[in-house]
């Protein structure tokens, strides 16, 4: 039974599922549900100055994909809209009752030093385990100078990180927004600023849908909308990417990742830690089926790593970073074609259309005395994976790899690369 | 008491019978129909396409469904098959669209194509939506005999591109099988009524009841008097038992009993034996039988002379019988009919086998059935008489039906045929095929 313990920059958890700051964790009575149903740990909801901030009503949108529910989600809903000595007390409350669980509280005050000065010590009064600056909520705080307004200038991430290892002794998490062009340049301000540790992605600038009748952006308020922030499982791809440049970026390499981004499964989770990540946080996928999600989360886990034979979760944090590379790195030698098993195949046909209509006509349509049948045309095959990202049945269509083109070669070393030593000018073919 | 035989209405409640005889299959919900339509592969060159015989574009309209078009959907179909409603509800998908869906091989669980197609379909029913409009009138006239399936499908294309149209229908009704024939529990909430509405709300079709060719008027006169003929008259004979059974009360044709039920406005008020024996295996007997189960029947024996695999009703039927308390007894012939006072009491059988010469024989062996009602459904015939005895048109037959070109033209010039009364599946779907490529002959007939 692989051993699911997590210490990320000295906090410990029971297991790397933590909650993220959103509204699962706005009150005790959530978090101790969370804690019950076994969650590792919760990023407390962004507490703020007082007066607290007012939410609208009508704050969330999703986008439903071919009948599934929240393949997308977003949100317009602000920090925590309570009093802070209510919060704090609370917080202080629930880390006491759940000593063994992470509990990490996420800050968010205008980029001056007297604000970040004034609550953390009222933070640190709580006992928590790390602070979690929120430089990343894209929508409404932004336009009040905080949130991803600061996420998005690497120098104010740097300062203010600065400000709070100053002011604090806690362990300092920065929250990167992704609404930026490059994520490695807040995470090296951040790593400058001191900071322990990133975690990443905030929500992404978004508008889910237009109501057609109310020709509005929803979620609609009165008649109106406004851009959210973007999670659940369709952000994942985005997270995963910036989370491996962090981790691959010889500047940050090495500054523990808090991973999130549309992670709702225990694969979710091993992904972004393969990428990089200590610990990983949920909020859409609790929200969507609540927060007994963690129990296959941390069974289906520790039951794939005890298949690979991976008894801690360190021992795969980052495996895959090395092989994160840059295009240019690639084997251009490589060849792969696809290949159709005729005992499984079902005669959809959708694999033959997609590569007629949108590639590269690799894909014969037959009849064979009355039955359809589809074949490769090796020779036309540049094994591009299509067909068999279309094909509805598993393992129906495999990509073989063949024998290589040549020596292994990327763009770097290739004649048609004009800024290769092995260039042959233009009249070469 | 006890010698009488036993048939009588009234046997079940309002609200039994109501039940009984509303939807075999209730509709899919919006939500259903959205999870079912998104399990739609939309296959190229999709096999179920070919698999219907009028060819409805089943994975774009599916399509439709899945993306909220559900009006362009119901277009998709209607456009092939202008009464796609009435095959949602009756055609026998598993040995068409849903026997060729390829999820079959995947999962043994084919799309609910049927269920889909009605869904599309009642959505524009229940909006009252028109979507057909009469091209310009061409002044010409074409008479359809029958106002069945293929009757009102030639018609309605033909209406769609301006010419006039006159049925001349037999029967007090207009909708033919789909009114008198399909199981009630089939077309609940006076469906076919409501399609044949939907159908003649285009114009330019004239429906003339209670006027059969052959006995109202004549073949010779219509080809004279309009510019074309379609003649789509269906089926008029039923097989007789054998030629000795005589006359006796509770003995009568299936179809019989099923159009009596079909049309009384009160089930409750149809006769039914508390013992009914049903002789035959295809689709009309299995929905005689369940039918008389279902108005409070007793006993219900169905009983055919082959095996389960011979029979023309579906597995998929003959397993709707048997959830229906059903008794299919297979490998037995009727023998004779036992009568007391002019009413039948029983049915002696003859059990069968399959001789060496791959011909059916009796054993020998002899069992009886106590039956108050006795239904026969033995296949039914075409008569030919009407487009056989008119010495100023007579037809050519095939096998025993009027024999068609491809176009679904006769042996005569501007005389069209289609439906029952020619060779085919003998389903509603096939005479709505047959009506729609005989209007698109007859348009360009009347166009050149």
């Amino acid at each position: 039974m692989a051993d699911l313990r997590t210490n990320f920059i000295g906090v410990r958890s029971p297991n790397p599922f933590w909650l993220a700051s959103a509204p699962p964790t706005d009150k005790e009575y959530n978090v101790v549900r969370a804690f019950k149903a076994g969650w590792g740990g919760v990023v407390w909801k962004t507490l703020g100055e007082d007066p607290p901030v007012v939410n609208v009503s009508s704050r969330y949108g999703a986008m439903s994909y071919n009948g599934t529910r929240i393949a997308g989600f977003n949100n317009i809903e602000l920090i925590s809209d309570r009093p802070l000595h209510v919060n704090l007390q609370e917080i202080k409350a629930v880390k006491r009752a759940w000593p063994d669980r992470a509990m990490i509280v996420s800050l968010m005050v205008p980029c001056e030093e007297a604000s970040w000065k004034k609550i953390l010590p009222l933070v640190e009064d709580t006992e928590c385990d790390a602070i979690e600056l929120n430089f990343g909520c894209p929508h409404g705080m932004s336009e009040r100078g905080m949130g991803s307004a600061v996420g998005q200038v690497p120098d104010y991430v740097e300062m203010v990180a600065r400000w709070c290892k100053q002011f604090s002794r806690l362990p300092v998490i920065v929250k990167l927004t992704p609404n930026i062009t490059d994520i490695r340049a807040p995470a090296r301000a951040a790593k400058r600023g001191g900071a322990d540790a990133v975690s990443l992605i905030n929500t992404i600038q978004s508008i889910c849908e237009v109501d057609l009748d109310l020709m509005a952006p929803t979620p609609t308020v009165d008649g109106q909308g406004t851009h959210g922030g973007y999670c659940g499982p369709a952000v994942k791809p985005i997270a995963l990417r910036m989370v491996g440049d962090i981790a691959r970026d010889p500047e940050t390499r090495g500054i523990p990742i808090s991973g999130i981004g549309g992670v709702s499964t225990w694969r979710d989770a091993a992904e972004f830690i393969a990428m990089g990540a200590g610990t990983v946080q949920v909020c859409t996928a609790a929200m969507h089926k609540g927060f007994r999600i963690v129990e296959d989360m941390c069974d289906g886990l520790s039951n794939w790593m005890d298949s690979k034979g991976y008894t801690s979760i360190d021992q795969f944090v980052g495996k895959a970073v090395p092989n994160y590379v840059q295009w240019e790195q690639l084997n251009l030698s490589f060849k792969t074609i696809a290949e159709i098993n005729q005992d499984l195949c079902i005669k959809c046909g959708l694999c033959h259309v997609a590569c007629e209509d949108t590639s590269h006509q690799s894909i014969s349509a037959q009849n064979v005395d009355g039955v359809r049948r589809y074949e490769v045309i090796e020779e036309e095959c540049v094994g591009c994976n299509l067909c068999a990202h279309v094909c509805p049945v598993d393992t129906c269509i495999t990509m073989v790899t063949q024998a290589p083109t040549g020596p292994r070669r990327t763009w770097k070393e290739h004649p048609n690369n004009p800024m290769s030593p092995n260039f042959v000018g233009e009249a070469a073919e | 008491m006890a010698d009488l035989p036993d048939i009588a209405a009234h046997r079940l409640s309002a609200d039994a019978l109501r039940a009984n005889f509303g939807d075999a299959e209730p509709p899919l919900t919006d939500a259903q129909a959205v999870v079912e339509a998104n399990r739609c592969y939309f296959c190229y060159d999709a096999p179920c396409i070919q698999a219907c015989p009028t060819g409805i574009d089943i994975p774009g309209f599916i399509r439709g469904i899945a993306t909220g078009n559900v009006k362009g959907a119901a277009l998709r179909i209607l456009e092939e098959n202008i009464m796609g409603g009435t095959c949602a509800r009756a055609c026998p998908t598993e040995i068409l669209c849903e026997q060729a869906c390829v999820r079959n091989a995947q999962e043994a669980k084919p799309i609910d194509i049927g269920g889909l197609q009605r869904h599309a379909t009642d959505h524009l029913f229940d909006a009252q939506i028109q979507p057909f409009t009469r091209a310009a009138p061409t002044g010409k006239r074409v008479a359809v005999v029958g106002a069945g399936p293929a009757g009102l499908a030639c018609a309605h294309a033909l209406s769609r591109q301006g010419h006039e149209i006159v049925v001349y229908e037999a029967r007090a009704k207009a909708g033919g099988l789909n009114e008198y024939g399909l199981a009630a529990y089939k077309m609940a909430d006076e469906f076919a009524a409501r399609e044949v509405a939907f159908i003649l709300a285009i114009g330019g079709i004239t429906i003339e009841n209670n006027r059969a060719l052959g006995r109202d008027l004549q073949l010779g006169e219509l080809t004279t008097q309009f510019d074309a003929v379609f003649l789509g008259m269906g089926q008029a004979g039923v097989n007789a038992l054998n030629d000795d059974a005589h006359p006796m009360d509770g003995f009568l044709p299936a179809v019989d009993f099923i159009a009596a039920l079909r049309q009384a406005d009160d089930k409750s008020t149809v006769p039914v034996g508390r013992r009914v024996v049903v002789i035959g295996g295809g689709n009309t007997a299995i929905d005689a039988a369940v039918q008389s189960k279902r108005l409070g029947a007793e006993d219900v024996t169905l009983v055919y002379r082959r095996g389960a695999d011979d029979m023309s009703a579906t597995t998929a039927e003959q397993e709707w019988a048997q959830t229906n308390d059903v008794r299919i007894k297979r490998w037995a012939r009727p023998a004779r009919l036992h009568a007391t006072d002019g009413a039948v009491r029983s049915v002696e059988f003859e059990r069968t086998k399959m001789g060496a010469d791959g011909k059916l024989t009796g054993t020998g062996e002899f069992f009886t059935v106590d039956a108050d009602m006795v239904l026969t459904a033995i296949g039914q015939t075409f008569v030919p008489d009407p487009v056989t005895r008119d010495a100023n048109a007579v037809l050519e037959l095939d096998r025993g039906r009027i024999r068609v070109d491809a176009d679904h033209k006769t042996s005569l010039p501007n005389v069209f045929a289609g439906g029952d009364c020619v060779q085919g599946q003998d389903l509603t779907v096939s005479a709505v095929q047959h009506g729609k490529l005989a209007a698109r002959a007859i348009d360009r007939l009347l166009r050149s």
